[in-house]
C-alpha cells in the first residue's frame, strides 16, 4: 500500500487558504502555522528527549524581539532578521540549557521557568531597548513587493502575502525538524527519553545531547517567534512570560507529544477553539482548563495518540496504549 | 584486562563495598557471588562510574577508569547489563540494538542522515545470533522477562565490547531460558574472545561456567579461586555455601 | 549613604512582604514534600481565599473584629476545596509522569482564575484593616502599621506551630516519614491516602489564609494568582523545595533582595529575585536548607 504523503497535502492545501478571499482565514492559517512551528519545537524536548521545559516560551521571546529590533530599531531587512532570531533563541538555549540539563526532572523544569522568568524581567525593564512593558508596536512587514511580480499573486494584501512568506519558511522548518529526528541523532535521543541511564552506558554522553537538543528547540523557538512578532504587529514582554510556556506545553500535550505532528494539530486545535469559542464568551481560560483536565485524564495520548490507537484497534491490531507506542520515530 | 585496586565504598558510615581487589586475565570468565547486600551490585556501579568510590582505583589495560563518566568507560570497550533489566521499553528490538550500534560508532552526531538505514544488517546478524530475529519488531518493553534479558545483553554486545560485566543475567529465568542464555554466553565470549565478570545467585551456573570464582561477603572479597579451590574453602563453606 | 531610619523602613517593608508570602509559601512547601508535586493552582487557592475573605465580611457586615472571622472562616473553606481537589481528582494523576501533574495543576490555575472573575467580576474589592489593628508605632523613625507588626510576628509564630506539628505530633512523625520514604510509610501501616488529602488540604488552608491576611493591604484583582505562584516559587527554591525552615528563610531573603534591590537598581529589582533563583537552582538545586534528594 503506498502511503499517502500528507504533509505535502498539508501544506499544499494550506497554501491556498488566501485564495479564499477572507482576511479572517488568512489570520487564523498564520496563526496557526506559526504556534504549530513553536510546538513541535517544543516537542523535540519533551516528545523525543524527554524533558519538561517549563520556559519555552523565553526562547520564542528571544526570536521576537531579536527581529523586531533589527527590523524596527536597525531597519534590517527581514531576511537578515529571521536567521538572526534562530541563531539568538539557539544561543541563548545553549548557554541557559547548560545549566539547565545538569539537573533533573522538577529542578530542570524550575530552572527553565526561571531563566524564562529572567528573560521576561529583562525585556519588561529595559525600555531603552525592548520598550519595556509597553512592548514594541508596530514591527513592520517584510518587503513582499517582489511577490506582486508573480502571477496570481499581484492582487493579494499584505497579510496574504506574509502569510504566504510565513506558509513557505514554517515548511522548510518544519521539514528540517522531521528529518532531525528522524536523524541517527534523533535517535541517541528517543534512547535518553525512554532510559537515561541504559544511554549513558552504551557510550552516550546524555548530557550533552539533551543540551544539544535543547539548542536546536531554541533555534526553531526564536525562528517562530520572530514570525510571530510581525504577524501581531507587535513584540511583548508578555511572549517570554511563564503563561506561555504553559499554553505551549498544552498544545503539544492535546495534540499529543507521541506522534510528530500531535503538537501542530494541538496548537490548530486550540487556537481555531479560541477564535470561535472567544466570539461566544470571555470565558476562554475556564473552558480551555476544563478541556486540559478531561484530556488528562481521558486521552493521555493527545488527539493524534488517541486517534492513531483508534485506528490500530478498529484493524484489529495490537492493543493500544494510550498512543505511547506511537511516539517512535 | 582489568584490574581492581583496594576498591571501596561507604554509604553514610556503612562499608558498603571494602577494600577489593582483583585482576581479570583476558579471554578469563570469573563469577562474584554472595548473599545478597554482599555488594555485588555496588561493586559493578563503581567499576562502571555509576558511583564514586570513596577510596581506591580500577584499571582497564593500564588505564586509571577511576570514576570516569559511565559512557567513557563504556566507550573504551566494558559493556554491562544491569541486575534490573535496563533496555528502551518504548522501542521495537530492532531498533533498541540498531540505536546501540549507532551510539557505538558515534553516529548520533549527525543530524541529517536516516537511523532506520544504519546497521542494518549487524542489527539482523546480532538478533539472529541471539534468537531474537522473529520478535524484531515487536516492542521491546511489551516482551517477557526472559526476551528482555536477552535484549539488554544484545545491547551490551553492539557496542563491541572486549569486558562484559554481567549483573545476574538469569535472574528470573526458567530453568529452560537459563540454560539457553548461559550456552549462548557461552558460546559468544568464545567467538568475541570476551572477558566475562558476572554475578550469579544460581550456584549450577557459577560452578557450570565460570573459570574463577569470586566470594563477596559484607563487602569484602573473602576469597578468589577456581570452582575446586572455591568449593574446599573453609571459609566460603562456612559463612556461605554452608546451607546447601 | 542613605539615612539609618531609611533603611530600617526597606527593611521592615521587606520583611512585612517575607511574612505575608511565608504563609502562603511554606503551604506550597509542604504539599511538595509528601507530595512532590509542584502545585502550580496554590496561588489560585491564596486568591480565592482573598476573594472569599472579602464576600464573608460583606455578609458579615461591618463589624470592628469581623475580619478575624472572615480570615479564618476563608482559610477553612480553601482548605475544604483543596481537599476536595484532592480527593476527586488530583488522586488519580499519582502514578502519571511528573508532566501530567504539574499540568493538572496549571489547568487549576485557568479554571478558578475564571470562577473567581464569574463569581466576584473583574473590579478591584478592598477589605479594611481590624480596627485593634488600624492604628501604627513609630520605631527609628519610620512609622510601622500595627497590622504589619502582626504579620511580622505572626510569620515566626505560625512557622514554630507547625514545627511543633511536624515534629510534636503523631500526625507529623508520619508526616515527616512520608517525606523521606514515600514506599516505608505503607509498610508503617499508615493510611498514606488520607496523609496525602490531610497535607494538601493544610497547604490549602495556608494558601488561603495567605490571601485573606494580605487583603487589608492589597486590593483583589484578578492576576494575583500568577503574580505571587512566582513570587512563592523563588522562595520555596530558595530555601528548599519541601523545608519548612527553608521557606523561611527564602522568604526573608526574598523579601530583603526586593526590598534593597530597588534602591540600589530600581528597574531591576524583579530581575535580581529570579536571578537569585537561577543562581540557587545551579548551585544548590536543593535550596539553602533543603536536603538532596535521591529521586
Amino acid at each position: 500500500m503506498k502511503r499517502i504523503p500528507w504533509t505535502l497535502v498539508v501544506f499544499a492545501v494550506a497554501f491556498f487558504v488566501p485564495w479564499l478571499g477572507s482576511r479572517f482565514y488568512t489570520f487564523i492559517a498564520t496563526d496557526v502555522a506559526i504556534l504549530a512551528l513553536f510546538a513541535l519545537s517544543l516537542n523535540l524536548l519533551l516528545g523525543y528527549t524527554g524533558l519538561v521545559s517549563f520556559g519555552h516560551a523565553a526562547y520564542f521571546g528571544i526570536g521576537a524581539y531579536t527581529s523586531a529590533i533589527m527590523m524596527k530599531t536597525l531597519g534590517l531587512p527581514f531576511w537578515l532578521a529571521w536567521p538572526a532570531a534562530g541563531l539568538a533563541g539557539g544561543l541563548f538555549a545553549l548557554v541557559f540549557g547548560f545549566f539547565c540539563v545538569r539537573l533533573t526532572k522538577i529542578y530542570f523544569a524550575m530552572l527553565t521557568l526561571a531563566f524564562a522568568q529572567i528573560v521576561w524581567a529583562v525585556c519588561f525593564k529595559w525600555n531603552d531597548v525592548t520598550g519595556g512593558e509597553q512592548g514594541m508596536p508596530n514591527v513592520p512587514y517584510p518587503s513582499l513587493g517582489w511577490m506582486a511580480a508573480i502571477p496570481g499573486l499581484d492582487g493579494f494584501r499584505v497579510g496574504d502575502r506574509f502569510y504566504l512568506l510565513t506558509l513557505t519558511l514554517v515548511a522548510i522548518a518544519v521539514a528540517a525538524l522531521r528529518r532531525i529526528v528522524a536523524s541517527p541523532f534523533g535517535r541517541i535521543l528517543t534512547l535518553i527519553r525512554e532510559n537515561p541511564e541504559r544511554a549513558e552506558f552504551i557510550g552516550i554522553d546524555v548530557r550533552r545531547y539533551q543540551l544539544a537538543a535543547f539548542s536546536i528547540a531554541g533555534i526553531f523557538a526564536g525562528l517562530a517567534g520572530s514570525l510571530f512578532g510581525i504577524f501581531n504587529r507587535g513584540v511583548f514582554p508578555d511572549f517570554a512570560y511563564w503563561t506561555k510556556s504553559a499554553e505551549v506545553l498544552i498544545m503539544t500535550i492535546l495534540g499529543g507529544m507521541g506522534h510528530f505532528w500531535g503538537p501542530a494539530v494541538g496548537a490548530a486545535a486550540l487556537t481555531i477553539l479560541n477564535l470561535q469559542i472567544t466570539a461566544y464568551t470571555e470565558y476562554w481560560p475556564l473552558i480551555l482548563g476544563s478541556i486540559l483536565i478531561l484530556l488528562l485524564f481521558a486521552f493521555p495520548g493527545g488527539l493524534v495518540g488517541t486517534t492513531v490507537d483508534l485506528a490500530r484497534r478498529l484493524r484489529g491490531g495490537t492493543r493500544g496504549n494510550g498512543g505511547r507506542d506511537a511516539r517512535r520515530p | 584486562m582489568l584490574d581492581v585496586r583496594d576498591l571501596k565504598k561507604s554509604f553514610a558510615g556503612f562499608l558498603a563495598v571494602a577494600d577489593v581487589t582483583f585482576s581479570l586475565l583476558p579471554r578469563s570468565v570469573t563469577a562474584i557471588i554472595g548473599p545478597n547486600g554482599a555488594g555485588k551490585s555496588t561493586l559493578f556501579n563503581l567499576i562502571t562510574g555509576h558511583i564514586p568510590p570513596s577510596g581506591g582505583q580500577v584499571f582497564h589495560k593500564g588505564t586509571d577508569i577511576t570514576a570516569a563518566a559511565p559512557h567513557r568507560i563504556c566507550r573504551r570497550g566494558i559493556g554491562r547489563s544491569f541486575q534490573h533489566t535496563n533496555i528502551f521499553p518504548g522501542l521495537t528490538v530492532f531498533e533498541c540494538i540498531q540505536a546501540a550500534f549507532i551510539a557505538h560508532h558515534g553516529r548520533g552526531r549527525n543530524i541529517w542522515g536516516r537511523a532506520e538505514r544504519l546497521y542494518r544488517a549487524e542489527t539482523d546478524a546480532l538478533l539472529g545470533r541471539l534468537g531474537l530475529a522473529d520478535k524484531a519488531d515487536a516492542v521491546a518493553g511489551a516482551l517477557s522477562h526472559g526476551n528482555q534479558k536477552q535484549i539488554e545483553l544484545g545491547i551490551a554486545l553492539a557496542s563491541d565490547p572486549d569486558i562484559l560485566l554481567l549483573d545476574e543475567p538469569t535472574a528470573g529465568m526458567s530453568a529452560v531460558e537459563t540454560r539457553e542464555t548461559i550456552g549462548l554466553l557461552r558460546s559468544i565470549t568464545e567467538e568475541r574472545g570476551l572477558t566475562l565478570l558476572f554475578t550469579e545467585h544460581d550456584m549450577e551456573v557459577v560452578f557450570g561456567i565460570a573459570e574463577r570464582i569470586g566470594v563477596l561477603h559484607q563487602g569484602r572479597l573473602i576469597a578468589l579461586g577456581t570452582p575446586d579451590q572455591i568449593r574446599a574453602d573453609p571459609e566460603v563453606r562456612r559463612i556461605y555455601l554452608g546451607g546447601h | 549613604m542613605p539615612e539609618p531610619s531609611f533603611i530600617f523602613g526597606q527593611f521592615v517593608g521587606g520583611l512585612t512582604a517575607s511574612m505575608f508570602l511565608f504563609v502562603t509559601a511554606v503551604g506550597l512547601s509542604l504539599i511538595f514534600g509528601v507530595l512532590r508535586v509542584l502545585n502550580f493552582a496554590h496561588g489560585s487557592l491564596y486568591m480565592l481565599g482573598a476573594y472569599l475573605a472579602w464576600q464573608i465580611m460583606n455578609w458579615l457586615g461591618p463589624g470592628p473584629e469581623h475580619f478575624w472571622l472572615a480570615a479564618l472562616g476563608s482559610a477553612v473553606v480553601v482548605a475544604g476545596i483543596g481537599a476536595a481537589i484532592e480527593r476527586l481528582l488530583f488522586r488519580h494523576l499519582y502514578g502519571r509522569e511528573e508532566l501530567y501533574q504539574l499540568l493538572f495543576t496549571y489547568a487549576l490555575v485557568l479554571v478558578l482564575a475564571d470562577v473567581c472573575k464569574i463569581v466576584w467580576g473583574t473590579q478591584q474589592l478592598s477589605v479594611s484593616r481590624p480596627l485593634s489593628l488600624s492604628g501604627g508605632t513609630t520605631i527609628f523613625g519610620t512609622l510601622v502599621p500595627h497590622y504589619n507588626l502582626f504579620i511580622i510576628v505572626l510569620g515566626p509564630a505560625l512557622a514554630l506551630a507547625l514545627w511543633l506539628l511536624l515534629h510534636r505530633s503523631p500526625a507529623g512523625r508520619i508526616i515527616r516519614a512520608a517525606v523521606l520514604d514515600r514506599e516505608m510509610l505503607g509498610a508503617l501501616g499508615a493510611n498514606v491516602g488520607w496523609i496525602y488529602t490531610g497535607m494538601f488540604a493544610l497547604g490549602a488552608f495556608l494558601a488561603g489564609l495567605g490571601g485573606a491576611l494580605v487583603t487589608p493591604v492589597k486590593t483583589i484583582v484578578p492576576g494575583m494568582d500568577v503574580e505571587v505562584i512566582v513570587e512563592v516559587f523563588i522562595i520555596v527554591v530558595i530555601g528548599g523545595l519541601g523545608s519548612m525552615w527553608g521557606t523561611f528563610l527564602g522568604a526573608v531573603v526574598f523579601g530583603q533582595v526586593l526590598a534593597f534591590g530597588i534602591l540600589l537598581m530600581p528597574r531591576f529589582s524583579i530581575f535580581s529575585v529570579f536571578a537569585l533563583m537561577a543562581i540557587i537552582l545551579i548551585v544548590r538545586p536543593w535550596g539553602l536548607l533543603g536536603r538532596r534528594l535521591t529521586r
